[in-house]
C-alpha cells in the first residue's frame, strides 16, 4: 500500500484514497505546434527505473492536486509538494541527490525561465 | 536436437533415462551477431526462432538479464484468446492463435494447449451491446466467435452465479477455440528450437549500454562483454522504457505492476475460462486443480514485481459473487509482473528512431496468448526492415498521427 502526505491538507493518506494524475512536468503544448511536440507531450514518458515525479490528486479527501517523488523500485517515497509548483523544490532535489547519487535529475540542475518568474 | 517422440521415451526407459540431452545450450556469448535479441521471454524466443524458420537468420543471440521465461511470459493466468474488436488486433491475435493450435507439432515440444472455450462475461447492459458488437466485428474478420444467453452460461459453468445481486450474468462472449497453455513450455519449447537452429540464448546477462554510430546500431554492452550485431530487437516488456533510453529515444509506456494468484488445487469443477471485466477479474482452474486468478493492474508506475494488496482483494471480493464456491477458498500464491501499458493499450512492433533497432512491446496485460502472432509479425519487420501486414498498424507513428488501436474500450482491463 503506497502512502503519500498530502501536501495541502498534511493528511497522510493511502493509495486507495488518492488517484493518479501521470508523470507531472510535462511542458505542454497547444495550437500552431508541431506533430512531434504533441505526441511528446500525450504519450512519450520517462517512465524511469528510479526516481519519478507524478502527479496525484487527493481525490477522497481535500481534493487538491500534488506532486509526489518516488522510487519506482523500492517504492520509496522522497517527499511531496503543491502541483502549482514549476519545478521539484531545491531542498527536495537534494535530499534525492543524497539518497541516490546515480538518479537522473539533469532536467532540474539549471534554473528554469520558471525559477525567475 | 534428438526428436521427442513415444520411441524416444521407450528407448529412454530401457537404458534408465541417461540419454537424454539438455533442452538448449547455454554457450559464451560470441562477438558479433547477424541479429540480437533482448529478451528471452516468450515474445523474443519466438521472434527468433521465426526469423530462423521463415527467413533462414540464424546467426542470432537471445539475451537475457535473469532466467529463460522467468519474466512476464512465467507470470500470466495464461490465456489464449483472439476475440477483439478491432481488425489488426484480431488479425495479429488470431495469427497467434492459429499458431498456437500447431505450437506443439512445429516445436516437437508439448505446449499443453488446451482449446477448452472461453467465455467473457457481460455483467452490465453497456457490456451487451459492446460485446454483441464485437461478435459482429469478429463475424467480418473471420474469427468464430458467439454471443450467448445466461441458460447457455450456467450449462457451460455450472458453479457461476447468474443472479448475482450486483452483478448479475446477462449473457457472455464466447469463443469456442480460446483456451490456455503451459506458459513455461511455450519458452522452453521457442528455447529448444532456436537452439537447435544453432542460435545462441544467453541468460544472466544484462544489457548495460547500446551502442550507436550515425545514428544505426552497433552493438550492446552486457554483464558478459560488448556483442556486436547487425540489427537490435528490444523484446522486454516492463523494461523496454530502460532500453530505449540507452539508445536514446522515449516510448509512449509506462511500466505497471499487474498481480496474479492461485488457489491450493480442488476437483475439477470448471473446464472453461471465465472473464469478468465489469468487476475486474478473470479465472481458470489450471491442471493441477489451483484456481487461477488474474485481475487489474494496480494503476502506478511500478518495477517491483510487487502489487499492493488492495488490487488482490478487489478481485478476489468481485468473482466471489459471481463464484460463491471459491469464497473459503484458500489462496497459495500471489506474484506480480510488470506490463508496459501504452497509450492506447494496444502493442507496438516498430522500428525506431535509431537505425535497424526494432521494438516489440507495449502488450500489457495481454502479451502471452499473442506470443507466435507477436514473434512471427516481428520476425518479418526484423528481416525485411519494414512491417508486413500484420504489424503495419502497430508503428510507433501511430501515436504522432493519431491512428490509435483503440482496444482498451472493446475489452475491458482483462486484455
Amino acid at each position: 500500500m503506497l502512502i503519500l502526505t498530502c501536501p495541502h491538507c498534511g493528511v497522510t493518506a493511502e493509495e486507495t484514497e488518492l488517484a493518479l494524475g501521470g508523470e507531472a512536468h510535462l511542458k505542454r503544448y497547444g495550437p500552431g505546434d508541431s506533430d512531434e511536440q504533441f505526441e511528446a507531450y500525450m504519450f512519450a514518458r520517462k517512465n524511469p527505473k528510479g526516481v519519478h515525479f507524478e502527479r496525484w490528486r487527493h481525490a477522497y479527501g481535500c481534493g487538491k492536486w500534488f506532486i509526489a517523488a518516488r522510487c519506482t523500485v523500492t517504492l520509496e517515497v522522497f517527499g511531496t509538494y503543491p502541483a502549482q509548483t514549476a519545478r521539484p523544490p531545491a531542498d527536495l532535489l537534494a535530499a534525492i541527490r543524497a539518497k541516490r547519487p546515480s538518479a537522473d535529475l539533469s532536467d532540474w540542475d539549471a534554473a528554469t525561465p520558471e525559477d525567475a518568474q | 536436437m534428438k526428436r521427442y517422440s513415444v520411441f524416444a521415451v521407450a528407448r529412454e526407459a530401457l537404458r534408465w533415462h541417461t540419454g537424454w540431452e539438455r533442452a538448449w545450450r547455454s554457450p559464451q556469448p560470441k562477438s558479433r551477431y547477424d541479429v540480437v535479441v533482448i529478451g528471452a521471454g516468450g515474445h523474443g524466443l519466438a521472434t527468433a526462432y521465426y526469423l530462423g524458420k521463415n527467413f533462414g537468420i540464424t546467426n542470432v543471440a537471445v539475451i537475457e538479464k535473469g532466467w529463460l521465461g522467468g519474466g512476464n511470459t512465467g507470470r500470466n493466468t495464461t490465456i489464449i484468446r483472439s476475440n477483439y474488436l478491432q481488425d489488426p488486433s484480431a488479425a495479429i491475435y488470431d495469427k497467434a492463435l492459429q499458431l498456437y493450435e500447431g505450437l506443439s507439432q512445429d516445436l516437437n515440444y508439448n505446449v499443453m494447449f488446451s482449446p477448452r472455450g472461453l467465455l467473457m462475461l457481460a455483467q452490465t447492459h453497456h457490456e451487451v451491446r459492446g460485446y454483441k458488437r464485437t461478435v459482429h466485428a469478429n463475424l467480418l474478420q473471420g474469427v468464430a466467435t458467439e454471443w450467448i444467453e445466461p441458460a447457455k452460461v450456467k450449462e457451460l459453468v455450472p458453479i457461476i452465479n447468474i443472479d448475482g445481486p450486483r452483478y448479475p450474468v446477462l449473457g457472455a462472449l464466447y469463443q469456442a477455440r480460446g483456451g490456455t497453455a503451459r506458459h513455461d513450455a511455450v519458452a522452453w519449447g521457442y528455447a529448444r528450437a532456436c537452439s537447435a537452429m544453432g542460435m545462441d540464448i544467453i541468460q544472466q546477462c544484462e544489457v548495460t549500454g547500446i551502442r550507436t554510430a550515425n545514428g544505426a546500431v552497433q552493438g550492446i554492452d552486457t554483464a558478459r562483454g560488448a556483442i556486436d550485431c547487425g540489427k537490435l530487437a528490444i523484446v522486454v516488456a516492463g523494461h523496454s522504457s530502460v532500453l530505449a533510453g540507452m539508445a536514446g529515444f522515449r516510448l509512449p509506456i509506462e511500466s505497471m505492476a499487474l498481480q496474479a494468484l492461485v488457489s491450493e488445487p480442488i476437483k475439477p469443477c470448471m473446464d472453461v475460462v471465465v472473464m469478468a471485466n465489469t468487476v475486474h477479474g478473470y479465472m481458470s482452474q489450471s491442471d493441477k486443480g489451483e484456481m487461477v486468478i488474474g485481475g487489474g493492474t494496480d494503476g502506478f508506475n511500478n518495477y517491483t514485481q510487487r502489487g499492493s494488496w488492495q488490487h488482490v482483494e478487489e478481485t478476489v471480493r468481485a468473482l466471489i459473487e459471481t463464484f460463491p464456491m471459491i469464497s473459503r477458498l484458500k489462496m497459495l500464491r500471489q506474484w506480480g509482473g510488470i506490463v508496459d501499458m501504452t497509450g492506447d493499450r494496444s502493442p507496438i512492433l516498430s522500428a525506431t528512431p535509431v537505425g535497424n533497432i526494432f521494438v516489440n512491446c507495449g502488450w500489457g496485460t495481454g502479451g502471452f496468448k499473442a506470443i507466435p502472432g507477436s514473434g512471427w509479425a516481428m520476425a518479418e519487420l526484423v528481416a525485411k526492415g519494414t512491417p508486413g501486414p500484420l504489424a503495419a498498424e502497430f508503428g510507433l507513428n501511430r501515436f504522432r498521427e493519431g491512428r490509435f488501436i483503440d482496444e482498451s474500450v472493446a475489452a475491458g482491463v482483462a486484455h
